[in-house]
């Protein structure tokens, strides 16, 4: 293909669509004034799932477009999947909630469309052009979602310590990137995997990049030693954006973090996999022992993500399709059950005023009963406990790390989440052991109450039917291999 | 009737129960009745198709019966089947676990008037995952079922529990997650040896010997957390104490044999040279546990920790029987478990009467009961004597047939265990005398009431069987004997094999 001939657009029809989809509903709102928040949420949530379709309807076929800077393939899809149905219900959590607040405005559905293409950029990234692209328009937007509210200084602080580490990891990033070029002399995944399958030795400045670049996506993922900000982040912004936060920004940066390692860097093995190692490890005993002494709900729910992390982690240090499919695996219930602890924690208000600490929860499966076994399960499956999905998922992280003979990561993965169950059972014991407190507000929103219906049943019932779930990870995660 | 899915039948009616009580509506009083109504049926209906089971069981073959098959799970090389069976040592297992929650739903009727309709849930949830494990042939399978127990038993001793059951609810957990996460590495570990998650193709796998004292170990992690082994027994005094009657008879009664039947079905079997290397260190830790929690019972003045240390200690003379690795000692374990498990589940039953009663567990509380108690007074002896192996009891099998296989292994093991029997019928003994004889220095003794004919009722089936078993074993060991000789050569014919070189490591 010459460079004058026109990219190949179609591998990124999707994120063009979401592009422009976006642009319209931010001229929606324009004209329709203040009042259109409503409307153009909704407008939003069609958006994705029209999106959703047509990302479908372009298959699992690997193509590549833009002149090689850009990929789809099954690995792309899945989590694609992924992160549009996480920002499609965090624009539904967070209509009532707006009103509530007096912060429904336009601007936020149409912020989280850019920030879900930004996402959708970053999971198809084949250069490293286009990583930095789709990260910045990412965060670009989440700094400015996080203080959303921007009457209340905690949202405000919330967006400016996001925003001040944020663009320092984006730095670290950049230099990584620079020494990646100034070594290799190409940005492309494809000619770097290329360069690095040979007999030649990794020379010392590519390693050095490539560690730069993964600290960047460590702080995306928020890993442990890059994780400060996240605790902060969680607390300070609105809950909805908490909960979108939570879920698609990091199937995003995880999908990233895979696809750099595993497609440029596969060559380099041996060299990355000790820092991932490190950060699954360090990841997994910080979540679990300093998320034990919160006593915010919203707080505890971020140290619990960066654990979750660490076991997601553990799939991508054994680096071979079965690991690469536990991760997949692990972030779609991490999602399910991490949608649906929002949604709970949404519920817990009282005369229309929000609340976030664990013991406001006391005696909930005695006023709300419904509310308090649905908080359970996902309690239950974070911690990893069968019959919930958040034992399966669990299942094939290790079995991956088994079959690579990772044998002290796994142990010590299997030890951690023995002391994290401590911090789910308590809130368990919060609810189902203590005198109620009072009662939270009701009735419950009509579009919470769905939320939590579907990803409750979906995380105690996913053993009944594992195999969808876990065959298309299986394909995803063949995808990135098949070179 | 062979073509009925009669284990998933078993082991899933309790869910179906459980999901008509989550639909009953209205009144707390009129919920609650039917709670308990249609748990006790739904409880009465899975015992009697148990008893099915044992009808139709084929005692001759060592083979699993009842086998069903189903895909479940299948992705690239990683296959796990729905696959359950039983075999003469699991089949009374299942029984238990079916007769005890009968009696544990029956001995809630009155003592449980908070939430009912979430207690009969859990419990019948709870039997499912009990029936599930023990019948369970895949090893994802079998940790689902093991490792879910743990949540309804949690709830269990955490709502309806007593002053400290937080503590107790939380150390139960996580002692038993522990030791059971490491048990599901093992698991891998073995999938990836023997390419299959199927439990009868592992017990018919030879595993190298350095790798089987690992897998030994991870495993007996998991199991001598649940028999409890000591010094991992301390969550159990705890979880009794604080757990309500029921939650203790199912824990003393069904839980503590998920590990001693861990023991049994995995460790010997797929383990034979681990086991076989491990054995001094088995004998060790199960003399220390029947003679130190013996002494320890000796002097407690709770009668619900005396008799869980006395359950430690009897889980003691099991684990001992299991490694003994002979026929009549690991026949006299299993038996051994059935009889503890009717004995002590009636034992705890017994304090639950008492504690109605006085809402006391305090021997010092107590005394001269028998003045006004003489019902309760015959059937608290007759257990009693059970528990220190009279004659005629159920104990006395299991525990004659452990030490008569012990013998021909160690004289010195056999020696300390008989010691520890002495020491048993001390310590049940000077609880029986403090609590029944004497003379009532209490006022409000003296108008205790008599066993109700509820209370009769429940105790009645598990004297009869405590008896039988006593008196009659044969109906017992006849299903126990072919499956355990089977495991018994087998295990002997591994550790022959390279006998010399595995003892000379």
């Amino acid at each position: 293909m010459s460079p004058t001939a026109a990219p190949d657009f179609l591998p990124a029809l999707p994120e063009i669509a979401l592009a422009c989809g976006a642009m319209v509903l931010l001229l929606v709102g324009v004209f329709r004034g203040e009042r259109s928040a409503r409307l153009v949420s909704w407008l939003s949530v069609l958006v994705l799932i029209g999106i959703l379709v047509l990302a479908a309807r372009l298959g699992l076929d690997r193509r590549i477009g833009f002149y090689g800077m850009f990929v789809t393939d099954a690995f792309a899809l899945f989590m694609k999947t992924l992160v549009l149905i996480g920002s499609a219900v965090a624009i539904v959590m967070a209509m009532r909630f707006n009103e509530e607040h007096q912060i429904a405005r336009f601007e936020f559905p149409v912020l989280i469309l850019l920030a879900t293409t930004g996402m959708m950029v970053m999971v198809s990234a084949n250069d490293l052009i286009t990583l930095y692209l789709g990260l910045e328009l990412q965060s670009l937007a989440l700094y400015v979602v996080a203080s959303f509210d921007r009457d209340s200084v905690r949202s405000s602080e919330a967006g400016l310590k996001y925003f001040v580490l944020g663009a320092l990891s984006s730095g670290m990033l950049l230099y990584g990137a620079s020494m990646v070029y100034g070594f290799a002399g190409t940005t492309s995944f494809t000619a770097l995997a290329k360069m690095l399958t040979g007999e030649s030795a990794a020379s010392p400045g590519l390693i050095i990049g490539m560690v730069f670049i993964s600290v960047g996506l460590a702080f995306k993922v928020s890993a442990v030693p890059f994780h400060m900000w996240v605790p902060d982040v969680y607390e300070g912004a609105p809950t909805p954006v908490t909960a979108f936060f939570a879920v698609a920004p990091k199937m995003a940066a995880i999908a990233l973090f895979m696809r750099f390692m595993i497609e440029p860097f596969g060559g380099m093995l041996a060299e990355w996999r000790q820092v991932i190692v490190f950060l699954s490890i360090a990841s997994m005993i910080l979540g679990s022992v300093a998320a034990i002494a919160q006593t915010s709900i919203k707080r505890l729910m971020a140290y619990s993500s960066i654990g979750h992390i660490g076991y997601a982690l553990i799939g991508l240090a054994v680096a071979t399709p079965a690991g690469i499919r536990g991760v997949l695996v692990y972030m779609a219930i991490y999602l399910f059950m991490n949608v649906g602890t929002f949604a709970v924690i949404l519920c817990m208000k009282q005369q229309g005023k929000m609340l976030e600490g664990i013991n406001d929860l006391a005696g909930l499966s005695r006023s709300q009963p419904g509310l308090a076994l649905a908080l359970a399960i996902f309690m239950f499956a974070m911690a990893g406990i069968p019959p919930t999905a958040g034992f399966f998922s669990k299942l094939y992280i290790f079995l991956a790390a088994i079959d690579a003979h990772l044998n002290a990561l796994a142990v010590i993965g299997v030890v951690t989440s023995v002391v994290g169950a401590f911090y789910y059972l308590r809130i368990v014991k919060v609810m189902y052991f203590d005198d109620p407190a009072g009662a939270f507000d009701r009735p419950i929103a009509v579009e919470l109450k769905a939320v939590l219906v579907v990803t409750a049943i979906v995380t105690l019932f996913f053993f009944l039917l594992p195999d969808p779930l876990a065959g298309s990870a299986e394909a995803a995660a063949a995808s990135l291999f098949a070179r | 009737m062979s073509h009925w899915p009669l284990l998933s039948l078993v082991t899933f009616l309790p869910l179906v129960g459980a999901g008509f009580i989550m639909t009953t509506r209205g009144d707390a009083e009129i919920v609650a009745r039917n709670a308990r109504n249609i748990a006790l049926s739904t409880s009465v209906i899975v015992f009697l198709l148990s008893i099915a089971l044992w009808i139709d069981f084929d005692p001759a073959t060592a083979a699993f019966q009842f086998v069903e098959t189903a895909r479940w799970i299948r992705i690239g090389g990683f296959d796990i089947n729905y696959h359950m069976g039983i075999d003469g040592i699991s089949l009374f297992f299942v029984l238990l676990s079916t007769l005890l929650t009968v009696i544990c739903v029956a001995a809630s009727w009155i003592s449980v008037h908070a939430q009912v309709k979430e207690y009969m849930i859990a419990f019948l949830v709870l039997e499912t995952l009990m029936v599930g494990m023990f019948c369970a042939l895949d090893f994802i399978l079998f940790y689902v079922f093991f490792e879910g127990v743990l949540i309804p038993m949690f709830l269990i001793i955490g709502i309806w529990g007593h002053s400290n059951r937080v503590y107790a609810a939380f150390k139960f957990f996580l002692y038993t997650l522990l030791g059971s996460v490491l048990m599901l590495l093992a698991i891998l570990a073995v999938y990836f040896q023997t390419g299959s998650t199927d439990i009868e193709v592992a017990l018919n796998h030879a595993f190298p010997f350095a790798l089987q004292k690992w897998l030994f170990l991870a495993f007996f992690a998991s199991f001598a957390v649940k028999v409890p082994m000591w010094p991992v027994h301390t969550w159990l005094p705890d979880a009794h104490v604080e757990a309500p009657t029921a939650g203790s008879v199912i824990l003393a009664g069904v839980l503590l044999k998920m590990g001693g039947y861990g023991f049994v079905r995995f460790s010997l079997p797929m383990f034979p040279l681990a086991a076989h290397y491990f054995t001094p260190l088995m004998f060790t830790l199960s003399a220390v546990a029947v003679i130190y929690t013996s002494l320890v019972a000796l002097a407690q003045t709770n009668m619900k920790k005396l008799i869980a240390y006395s359950s430690v200690a009897h889980m003691g003379f099991v684990t001992m029987g299991i490694f003994a690795v002979t026929s009549e000692a690991v026949q006299g374990a299993v038996i051994q478990m059935l009889s503890h498990g009717l004995v002590s589940g009636a034992l705890f039953l017994c304090v639950g009467v008492l504690y109605d009663r006085m809402h006391s567990y305090d021997i010092a509380r107590y005394g001269g009961l028998v003045e006004r108690m003489p019902a309760y007074a015959f059937v608290f002896m007759a257990f009693t004597l059970a528990s220190v192996g009279l004659p005629g009891t159920s104990g006395f099998v299991g525990e004659f047939l452990i030490l008569l296989g012990t013998f021909r292994v160690s004289t010195l093991e056999c020696f300390l265990a008989a010691t520890a029997m002495f020491l048993g019928a001390a310590y049940m003994l000077y609880l029986y005398r403090r609590v029944i004889f004497g003379t009532i220095t209490r006022d409000d003794l003296r108008n205790i009431l008599d066993l109700s004919p509820r209370e009769k009722a429940l105790f009645a089936p598990l004297l009869i069987l405590v008896l039988w078993m006593g008196i009659y074993p044969s109906s017992f060991l006849g299903p126990i004997r072919a499956s355990v000789d089977h495991l018994v050569q087998q295990v002997s014919a591994a550790q022959a094999v390279v006998g010399p070189r595995a003892s000379a490591d």
